[in-house]
């Protein structure tokens, strides 16, 4: 790491750079503009951009440069480079590597454009382009949106195979024989007499080599790694207590802090009182942070236990002070004056709807939810000597730099984050605020290491939340399904919300609120999804799948409604709706997986529902078991098309991860607001899913799709619908609001 | 205060109210025990106390004692893990993986009792511990195979023998 951290300060080259003992690839000089960004579409996947392979006497080094939350990226962004530079896993170290604007997300913004992933015309791919731009103006280094393995799928393959080049030259010329007549194996180059040279012992000669400019990538069919099932890098160290988390750094002579701040959200603080908190064992100081106050102790629970003796006098928000205020404000937001979106409007849906002899119509509502990841936030920062190191788990590290330029004052090169492990996140760990707060804290205790941790009730009641929503549909039902759906939404806006707390512009109607309902691959002679956007500061943010949480939901349970309402099955139904093939294929195979039309014993009821969301074609079918009056998840079965799969049983277990997370807020999860704060402290009042309320959940990857694509967010939008959907169809009841266990009881 | 930890005493001065889970973490470095709640409602911070697992958040250094606590670094290591932590690595189980040492604590303590647990028996033992991930499914199977290998070293009598008489002898 040490040597990493050199040459993030100096500079970041293009091609091969030497360092001491060895020689790093792909570097990128951070600090000259990055390439005309315009010419993007031409040039994506030039290895100057693609670090990253360091050889050094410590062996084989890749950077996968993306948040580790759970979701196995490291592995996979390992995978792509290891297959082309010719060397196993398990020889590699992985790091995370520094914060860089060089470490870009081109492909994170592709959802944030009105064009389907469906449509492949020239337009939509010059967009999809085109947004690589700002992606790489604003340089921001961003796991999200289910997009590293897009994103990375050219860049670290390449990366992989320009190393891999080098060292062949390399060899070629300590053995005076010609690169053409060697070969690659596990780390080494092979001659044709047999002689093998390893990677390390050819990297200083490295150092004084061009690397190509074109590199062929590997055919498909010659694949080693890539495509099958890996062991993951991080999993011993997770089975064994010996994985270091954010929350487990530990430094020489560190303190422990824990903080308060207003629990109405965003508000100032008008005074404290810290005077108990100050005589109590191991507490060290009591700071002030914004709107809150910290305490300093030797010891985390010292600082946990003192935080709570603090007397605070709170401002209250401007936002809507209870529940039903905020319901009510997503009602209202069903106005023109609120209209945010119309990406869709097939047909005529209004004269459909006035010539029709019956309608189909729904309202259905969702509540806040909050990220809860089981790691509270946390972050450890050390102001020393004019330089700041912070130690934490984030989503965008690039703009953890900004903001403790910000704090600090200092440059950009004496600041230095370490991305660690996170005990998930689920888009939590996409803000900066508990980042800000540790390098506040580290800034009033100058030469003293601070580790900032949250209690659970902090973190909780100060989440920025999945935002709250409504649906309403109408519709048009013929024998043969629907001809005419109309289909508002209304919701606030996360974009805004979201970036208007990294200080970054969010002009423009936001697509999340209508992603995953607007475009989805039905084929409806007069279709219409219009978005609403409710106006007020409530803090929300992207929880997995985003908008596609709650449209899910809504698009879902209404095309069942629209089946049931003229006894169509909704499984064949939404197959002869489709429009898109892959999509149309990953219902094929739910179907066909869960026996779909099999009779079921007494009692039981399936619901199959889709979202195509992030690119990803995904069908789920729950089987419920209705036990004394109460609904009981039986089996689930989970289809999806990533296009091409990277690491077949690392995408099974983000399917039935996501599904789970979706089955658990569909059951239970729910945030209420009273007197402007949260009510929901801890998991005794927002309740996660338990051991024992898991289906049994059988996967299937299909690859039809025509573009790689992530898969960490496409699992969670259809469990809700599928699930509302089988209780419905077991009990006859509709439930049409979230959290289920308001109108039906769980085992 | 003395506490005796992994097969190790400990020597620690700190308020009689500290839970064990500060103790461990904060006091004495041994940072596999995780916070994720503090009011025993996660079991991220599960550890064994005389072999029955606890929730050490919510448990007081006073009350330990001369008690024998064991955490998931006395179970086993990266190069010599324990069966059930094999048994995590075979089926893949982590995703984050913040909740895992608490579920192998519980899975432990269930196995070391009940080497062929039911499918009830397992949920019993298990529904305390959160994953918010969502890898339950993994998890039951690992329990499963896990529960497996241990049968098939109590099955072979001949070893085990073999290795009492040989401690007996050193002791």
């Amino acid at each position: 790491m040490s040597k990493l951290g050199t040459i993030t300060r100096r500079t970041f080259l293009f091609g091969s750079v030497a360092i001491a003992g060895g020689i790093g690839f792909g570097y990128y000089k951070y600090k000259q503009p990055i390439d005309n960004p315009l010419e993007l579409d031409l040039s994506d996947g030039d290895a100057a951009i693609t670090p990253y392979v360091i050889i050094d006497q410590n062996g084989i080094s890749i950077i996968a440069p993306r948040a580790e939350m759970g979701q196995g990226v490291q592995t996979t962004l390992a995978a792509m480079v290891a297959e082309e530079l010719d060397v196993r896993l398990e020889q590699v170290n992985v790091l995370h590597g520094p914060a860089s604007a060089a470490y870009f997300n081109a492909a994170v913004l592709e959802e944030a454009i009105p064009f389907a992933a469906t449509d492949t015309s020239s337009m939509a791919k010059r967009m999809r382009n085109f947004v690589h731009v700002p992606a790489k103006l604003l340089g921001l280094q961003i796991t999200g949106g289910s997009s590293s393995v897009a994103d990375a799928y050219e860049k670290m393959r390449v990366a992989g195979a320009v190393a891999r080049g080098v060292l062949i030259q390399a060899a070629a010329q300590k053995l005076g024989a010609p690169a053409n007549s060697l070969r690659t194996e596990n780390g080494t180059v092979v001659s044709r007499d047999g002689q093998a040279l390893s990677y390390q012992s050819l990297a200083s000669a490295a150092t004084s080599i061009e690397p190509e400019s074109e590199v062929a990538l590997k055919p498909q069919s010659e694949w080693k790694i890539l495509g099958k099932s890996q062991n993951r890098i991080d999993v011993p160290a997770k089975s064994t207590g010996t994985a270091e988390f954010g929350i487990d750094i530990d430094l020489p002579n560190m303190m422990h802090a824990s903080i308060r701040v207003n629990p109405n959200l965003g508000a100032a603080m008008n005074s404290f009182d810290a005077s108990k908190a100050e005589a109590m064992r191991g507490v060290k100081k009591v700071v002030a942070i914004d709107n809150g106050a910290a305490v300093i102790a030797s010891n985390t629970w010292y600082a946990f236990k003192a935080v709570n003796t603090i007397k605070f006098d709170w401002a209250k928000a401007e936002y809507p002070q209870n529940s039903a205020a905020h319901l009510k404000a997503v009602e209202e937001s069903f106005h023109s004056d609120h209209q945010d979106s119309q990406f869709r409007d097939d047909g005529d849906v209004d004269a459909a709807l006035e010539n029709a002899s019956s309608i189909v119509s729904g309202e259905y509502k969702v509540p806040y939810l909050p990220h809860a990841p089981l790691e509270p936030m946390n972050a450890t920062a050390w102001l020393r000597n004019g330089k700041l190191d912070v130690w934490a788990g984030t989503q965008i590290p690039t703009q953890a730099v900004k903001e403790a330029v910000n704090i600090t004052g200092l440059d950009e090169s004496a600041i230095t984050i370490h991305t660690t492990l996170m005990g998930g996140s689920f888009g939590r760990r996409l803000e900066m605020d508990y980042i800000i707060q540790a390098i506040k804290v580290a800034a009033q205790m100058e030469g003293t290491p601070i580790k900032l941790t949250w209690t659970r009730e902090e973190d909780m009641t100060h989440d920025n939340y999945r935002p709250n929503g409504m649906a309403r549909f109408k519709a048009v039902v013929s024998e043969n399904g629907p001809t005419a759906i109309d289909l508002q939404l209304a919701g606030g806006s996360v974009n805004t919300s979201q970036m208007g707390r990294l200080g970054i512009p969010a002009a423009g109607p936001d697509i999340a609120i209508v992603q995953a309902a607007w475009d989805q691959p039905y084929g409806v002679q007069n279709y219409r999804v219009t978005g609403y956007r409710v106006k007020h500061d409530f803090p929300i943010s992207s929880w997995r799948s985003v908008g596609s949480s709650q449209n899910g939901f809504f698009h879902e349970s209404m095309m069942d409604e629209i089946a049931h309402a003229k006894g169509l099955d909704p499984m064949q139904m939404r197959i002869d709706l489709m429009t898109h093939e892959p999509s149309r294929k990953v219902l094929e195979a739910v179907a066909e997986m869960s026996n779909w039309g099999e009779a079921l014993p007494e009692g039981h009821g399936r619901g199959v529902a889709f979202s195509l969301s992030f690119g990803v074609p995904a069908a789920e079918v729950i089987e419920v078991a209705i036990v004394n009056g109460k609904v009981k998840i039986v089996k689930a079965f989970a289809a999806v098309d990533v296009g091409t799969a990277m690491d077949p049983r690392n995408i099974e277990a983000q399917v039935l991860g996501g599904l789970n997370f979706g089955l658990a807020a569909a059951m239970s999860g729910n945030i209420s607001i009273q007197n402007g704060e949260v009510q929901e402290t801890n998991f005794h009042q927002y309740r996660a899913m338990r051991f024992y309320q898991s289906p049994e959940i059988e996967v299937r990857i299909l690859e039809n799709g025509d573009r790689v694509k992530g898969i960490g967010e496409p699992g969670t939008p259809p469990a809700a619908p599928a699930l509302a959907n089988a209780i419905f169809a077991a009990t006859g009841q509709r439930i049409r609001e979230l959290p289920l266990d308001k109108s039906i009881g769980f085992v | 205060m003395k506490i005796n930890v992994n097969g190790q005493e400990h020597e620690v001065d700190v308020a009689a109210d500290m839970p064990l889970l500060w103790v461990l973490r904060d006091e004495l470095n041994i940072k596999g025990p995780k916070f994720g709640c503090g009011i025993a409602q996660c079991r991220a911070c599960t550890v064994h106390l005389n072999g029955q697992p606890i929730p050490s958040c919510s448990f007081p250094i006073s009350a330990v004692g001369g008690a024998e606590i064991t955490t998931i670094e006395g179970l086993g290591k990266p190069d010599a893990m324990s069966l059930v932590q094999q048994a995590w690595v075979d089926h893949q189980v982590a995703q984050c993986g913040y909740c895992q040492p608490g579920q192998i604590m519980s899975a432990s303590a269930l196995l070391n009792k009940n080497s062929n647990p039911s499918d009830e028996e397992i949920d019993t033992a298990m529904s305390a511990n959160l994953c918010r991930c969502g890898t339950y499914p993994r998890i039951r199977a690992a329990v499963k195979s896990a529960a497996k290998n241990i049968r098939e070293i109590e099955l072979t009598p001949a070893i085990e023998s073999e290795i009492d008489n040989q401690s007996e002898v050193s002791s």
